[in-house]
């Protein structure tokens, strides 16, 4: 499903003494498949853009297009275009409701209408996409786990809908660096082998430049920067003026070359940094 | 010898769960000693017992056995809750859940309003202690309006103001950007250096551990490791099999050498790495 944005701004508070504009004239196309990273400083207008991805919020003025649907027709269905576009919000474990985890996380299969059994094997496969154990978990309060474990339950809520696009507002925060890995490392496999598309929005530089293809930087409700990880990261100046940075081996990179050795400065992984600096000290001894 | 700020004697605590479904042990005979001055880390996988240790130093939670004494004070005694909630605050992840009051001015003045000190002294200390965490021109402004790293500040001004022995952060900064994050740490390492205020301090960020004096790793309800953080960075097997990690630089330090690259392996920061690489100058 792709996502194509017109001449998109949006004013929270519109026409009251509180009014912001959170997103201004912003066009963009994201393709069928698309694996999709978007960073900014905070109030840059992330959050905003994303939830104009599923008619969560209609745009004060421009056009948004989801499959091919005019989403601000009066007469589209928004809870269709829901269920197909998952979306993980960034505090989602205030979204947490059900008396159990297993009401929980079947609450959007239960309600797409999908038979009981196909609903129960939904959450267990969902479950064990974010690293909990069905048998343990099913019957317990999601009110009573910890900070990382409610997160865990909420991603899987949304997974268990098995959307066509899946967008995540800074889905890894607050969990521990395993369940970040495994966590971002099943959504990397729906992606490649169910080709769905994937925005994720996120704080960790680290995380995109492994993951997306492409990248989005947003500044004060503008499109700054779109590009692959390696074009956007080449801009430090940029980046660092809207207080972002680089991942820290790209960082080192720049840093190495600066003081005379002969290292390409585009890696954005530590493997690829390892790689450079072995060559770089082959050549020189 | 010196009397500890915060000491754990055998605690153990079990959380009451709904349904008669038993109880979950969330710390098992965990001892510690935390000593004034101190800037101390705690990492540890989801569901470890963070929080729940966290929780334990303010008498947010008391023992369900074994003892918790900060400055000498019993938790589990109702009658030294009160004095000790005004030795250590805590500060939590989200921002938003923190400030209650229409401007910044007026939720640092909430708790010291709340100890019934005078209005002139009230004013002192939410002067200084917006001062002290670098958000005094913004006195005036309503809190919603800040970006996530400045909400955090003020919610440890707010702290800062009831002039705490020790501050325990949750978390403080899962939420926030890249620069939100850089002001909050250096903040509290500005109160440890200059309030010489005890910071206990819990992060998933492998890197915000670097300057602490001394980290502890729990799992599983106990504490299993402990350590500088070069000691427990040398550990990176250990720390994996605990679901954690070590820094970025760490983990490419510890690839070099196994690559025939003369390199120490506790280098923690990109500047140790380039000056170990480029000796030259
Ligand atoms: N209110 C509660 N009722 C029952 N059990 C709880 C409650 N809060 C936490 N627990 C359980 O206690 C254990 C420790 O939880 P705690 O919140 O201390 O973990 P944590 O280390 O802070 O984890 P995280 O990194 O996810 O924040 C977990 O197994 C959790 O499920
Ligand atoms: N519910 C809201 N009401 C009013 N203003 C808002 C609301 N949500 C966000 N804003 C404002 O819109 C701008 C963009 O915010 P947001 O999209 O949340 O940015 P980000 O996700 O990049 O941090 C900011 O100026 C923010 O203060
Ligand atoms: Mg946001
Ligand atoms: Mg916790």
């Amino acid at each position: 499903m792709s996502i194509r944005l017109e001449n998109v701004s949006f004013r929270y508070l519109e026409d009251t003494p509180m009014e912001t504009e959170a997103l201004l004239d912003v066009t963009l196309e994201i393709a069928d498949g698309e694996f999709v990273g978007i960073i900014g400083p905070t109030g840059s207008g992330k959050s905003t853009l994303i939830q104009h991805f599923n008619g969560l919020l209609l745009p004060s003025s421009g056009k948004v297009w989801v499959d091919g649907v005019d989403l601000t027709h009066k007469d589209t269905q928004l809870r269709q275009i829901r269920q197909k576009v998952g979306m993980v919000f960034q505090y989602p474990e205030h979204q947490l409701f059900g008396e159990t985890v297993l009401e929980d996380v079947g609450f959007g299969p239960r309600n797409m209408g999908l038979a009981e059994e196909e609903v129960v094997e939904r959450v267990r496969r969902a479950l064990a996409y974010v690293g909990l154990d069905f048998a343990e978990l099913k019957d317990q309060s999601p009110f009573e786990l910890s900070g990382g474990q409610k997160r865990r339950v909420a991603i899987a809520g949304v997974l268990a809908m098995e959307p066509s696009v899946l967008i995540l507002d800074e889905p890894t925060a607050g969990l521990d660096p395993k369940g970040r890995e495994e966590i971002l490392d099943e959504i990397c496999t729906l992606h490649r082998e169910r080709g769905i598309t994937v925005i994720l929005v996120t704080h960790s530089m680290e995380d995109v430049a492994r993951l997306v293809d492409r990248l989005i930087v947003m500044d004060r409700g503008r499109v700054a920067l779109d590009g692959t990880p390696v074009e956007v990261f080449r801009q430090a100046e940029t980046l660092k003026e809207l207080g972002l940075g680089l991942p820290q081996v790209t960082e080192l990179m720049h840093e190495l070359k600066a003081k005379g050795m002969a290292v390409d400065t585009d890696v954005l992984t530590v493997e690829a940094a390892e790689e450079e600096i072995v060559k770089a000290l082959g050549g020189q001894r | 010898m010196k009397q500890p700020l915060v000491r754990f004697t055998n605690v153990s605590f079990t959380y009451a769960r709904a349904q008669g479904r038993g109880g979950w042990q969330a710390l098992r005979d965990v001892n510690l000693e935390v000593f004034e001055h101190e800037f101390v880390a705690v990492l540890g996988r989801n569901g470890s017992g963070k929080s729940t240790l966290a929780k334990h130093v303010n008498a947010l939670l008391t023992p369900t056995s074994g003892q918790v004494l900060v400055a000498g004070l019993d938790t589990s005694v109702p009658e030294n809750v009160w004095e000790i909630r005004q030795k250590v605050g805590m500060v939590f992840q989200n921002p938003d859940n923190q400030l209650v009051a229409t401007t910044v001015e007026e939720d640092v003045a909430f708790g010291p309003e709340n100890l019934g000190i005078p209005p002139a002294e009230i004013q002192r200390r939410v002067t200084e202690a917006l001062e002290a965490v670098g958000m005094l021109q913004y006195r005036l402004h309503p809190p919603h309006r800040l970006s996530g790293g400045q909400k955090q500040r003020v919610a440890i001004a707010g702290i800062v103001s009831m002039r705490p022995k020790c501050i325990v952060l949750d978390e403080p900064t899962a939420m926030l950007d890249p620069a939100g994050r850089r002001e909050v740490m250096e903040t509290i390492h500005r109160l440890n250096k200059e309030e010489g205020i005890t910071v206990l301090h819990i992060t998933h960020h492998m890197d915000e551990v670097i300057g602490a004096d001394r980290v502890l790793v729990m799992d599983q309800g106990r504490i299993v490791l402990e350590g500088t953080p070069r000691e427990v960075f040398s550990q990176g097997e250990l720390l994996r099999e605990l679901h954690l990690d070590v820094p970025q630089i760490t983990d490419l330090a510890q690839r070099l050498a196994s690559r025939g690259v003369s390199i120490p392996s506790g280098i923690l920061t990109v500047n140790e790495m380039v000056m170990h690489l480029c000796p030259s100058d």
